[in-house]
């Protein structure tokens, strides 16, 4: 019972600022995941994704005793993922978690925003890109669809993990050097019973209705490995940015040197001043946070130059 | 999650039972964002919350106790706060197998823990007066995108009737299990697992093929793709003054706060 309350992160232990944060970051995604799936949701989507967000929810009452008293069970984005494509797993998981939230309490209402990212958003693109990397590396075959999806499944479950005790540390609730070994220790285990589930349901679905476990179409996967890549970067970043090296940058160091530092203007608008944020104590934690919402506008413009260059080419060439 | 899948709406008359649930929802989240800033060591400015929260339980008939009782839920979360009674300096209040206790960290705890209880008494007072329908509409006019309502419109249509059919997997497989005090049973851990996936692939797929049925049925009573709700009533200024009632409770409570006891 334990372990999937700690990534259900109640009100209270995030500061405001963070848990604005992550309503940030949720919108955002699920606001590109609404505009990615609009062209593949006919209506005949709808009924589909709302009665497979129920499923989630049941699904993840099914347990399996592991040892200890404790149980193992499924948190579900990786399996969606595979199954549906990761833009409308978003969907799907945004919604479970939502529900979760207000209905059952399970999650906090301020903390949705993370909860939502962590759970819904990491757990379903590092699934969905460790699969798509598996059946991309081995071929077709069911073997690649197991291996990819047992490796998304853990993959997911730890990423989630990382990024829930990553934000309780920025929050100041819990420090990093004791919430990152925990969470990512107690999920490591967890992410195993996530792993077995996810590929048990697989092989039950490849024997009954085989058709269900083509790959999604490409309407449905469009952009993601971007996604996860930026996801999986701004995790790598955060987590080694404290440990960067505290002198200036080069340019800063020969402006330094020649003293015409003192003549450079500052910003009109300094959003993140020395990237540190302003109400964050912490020297270690405000770079973390000043990373990740720095990988985050990169990312955003990285991914808008993308686009822009997609649709010229499109324009150029007549067809997509 | 060992929680029971139940509802916890309870069906009442009473003021805030009737109040618009769009202000419900607003006031709500007000509420939990003015706990969660207030002021780690303002012990009386928590006391105050609880009072206003509780004298809301009171106006909706919920009892002042129960609420305060069913919030305990989030608490075995707190572990993961629990390092900050050691990790925060201060003065050592007592050591637990060798590690120091801090009062600054125990009142960094505390006020953890009491935040997060007294943000859930707000999250379930809305849950608790305000049907899942209201809560939807209410969501969908504070412009949640259309197509997540009618996914979770749906999601909440069959949320209960494939937990009936997630307890009956369970059910059969318990009937099948054999086991005995002090005697471990069933195969290999590999095994338990598989079992447990080929359920949750089965209930899938049972999930998949309702669907499908769903979706039958809905086209044969003219669904085109837009789910049809009446409109939304007008927002009455009396729902807004009633709204605004807790908030200016909450807004003194924050200032004498931040003023005092901060």
């Amino acid at each position: 019972m334990l372990p999937i309350l700690a990534l259900h992160i109640p009100d209270g232990f995030l500061s405001v600022p963070v848990a604005a944060a992550g309503w940030l970051m949720m919108l955002v995604l699920v606001g590109v995941a609404l505009r990615q799936t609009r062209d593949q949701l006919g209506e005949r989507q709808i009924p589909l994704m709302g009665i497979l967000a129920a499923f989630v929810f049941a699904a993840q009452m099914i347990n399996f005793p592991v040892a200890g008293g404790t149980s193992g069970h499924l948190i579900g984005g990786a399996l969606v993922a595979v199954l549906l494509g990761p833009w409308a797993a978003v969907l799907v998981m945004t919604s479970v978690v939502g529900v979760q939230a207000l209905l059952f309490q399970d999650g906090g209402l301020l903390a949705l925003g993370f909860n939502v990212v962590n759970m819904g958003i990491i757990s379903a693109f590092v699934g969905y890109a460790a699969y798509a990397f598996a059946r991309r590396m081995m071929g077709e075959t069911f073997a690649a669809t197991a291996v990819g999806a047992a490796a998304g499944a853990w993959l997911g479950v730890e990423a989630a993990a990382i990024a829930t005790a990553l934000q309780l540390a920025i929050s100041g609730t819990s420090p990093l050097d004791v919430a990152l070994p925990a969470m990512a220790g107690v999920h490591a285990l967890i992410g195993i019973g996530e792993a077995l589930i996810t590929v048990g349901a697989l092989a039950f679905i490849r024997q009954t209705r085989p058709d269900l476990l083509g790959q999604p179409g490409r309407a449905a996967t469009r952009g993601a490995g971007w996604v996860a890549a930026g996801l999986l970067i701004a995790l790598a970043v955060t987590l080694v940015s404290p440990l960067a090296d505290p002198n200036p940058d080069g340019l800063e160091r020969v402006a330094e040197d020649h003293g015409f530092i003192e003549a450079a203007q500052p910003p009109a608008y300094e959003i993140l001043p020395d990237y540190t944020i302003p109400f964050i104590e912490d020297a270690a934690l405000t770079t973390i946070v000043s990373g990740i919402i720095g990988v985050l506008i990169v990312g955003g413009i990285g991914f808008g130059l993308a686009r822009l260059a997609v649709s010229r080419r499109k324009e150029t060439t007549g067809a997509g | 999650m060992n929680f029971s899948l139940q509802e916890r709406y309870r069906a009442g008359d009473s003021l805030l039972h009737r109040l618009d649930p769009r202000i419900k929802v607003v006031v709500t989240l007000v509420l939990i964002v003015g706990i969660v800033m207030t002021p780690s060591a303002a012990w009386p400015a928590y006391a105050l919350l609880w009072v206003l929260l509780g004298g809301l339980a009171l106006l909706g008939r919920l009892g002042f106790w129960r609420l305060a009782r069913t919030a305990g839920l989030a608490l075995p979360f707190s572990l993961a706060a629990a390092t900050l009674m050691f990790t925060t300096p201060g003065n050592e209040v007592l050591r637990v197998f060798g590690l120091v206790v801090s009062d600054a960290g125990l009142a960094r705890f505390a006020a953890v823990l009491l935040k997060s209880w007294l943000a859930v008494q707000a999250a379930l007072l809305l849950a608790m007066t305000t049907p899942f329908t209201d809560l939807l509409w209410a969501l969908a006019s504070l412009r949640l995108p259309q197509t997540l309502v009618a996914i979770i419109g749906l999601m909440y249509r069959y949320l209960f009737t494939l937990r009936d059919e997630a307890e009956r997997l369970m059910r059969a497989r318990a009937a099948r299990s054999g086991s005995a005090a002090n005697h471990r049973s069933g195969g290999s851990l590999g095994w338990r697992a598989r079992v447990a996936g080929g359920m949750v692939g089965s209930l899938f797929l049972r999930s998949y093929e309702r669907s499908e049925r769903v979706y039958a049925a809905m086209l044969a009573r003219g669904y085109t793709g837009r789910m049809r709700a009446l409109d939304p009533p007008p927002l009455r200024w009396q729902a807004v003054v009633l709204g605004g009632v807790p908030l200016a409770a909450l807004a003194i409570i924050q200032l004498l706060a931040a003023r005092w006891w901060a």
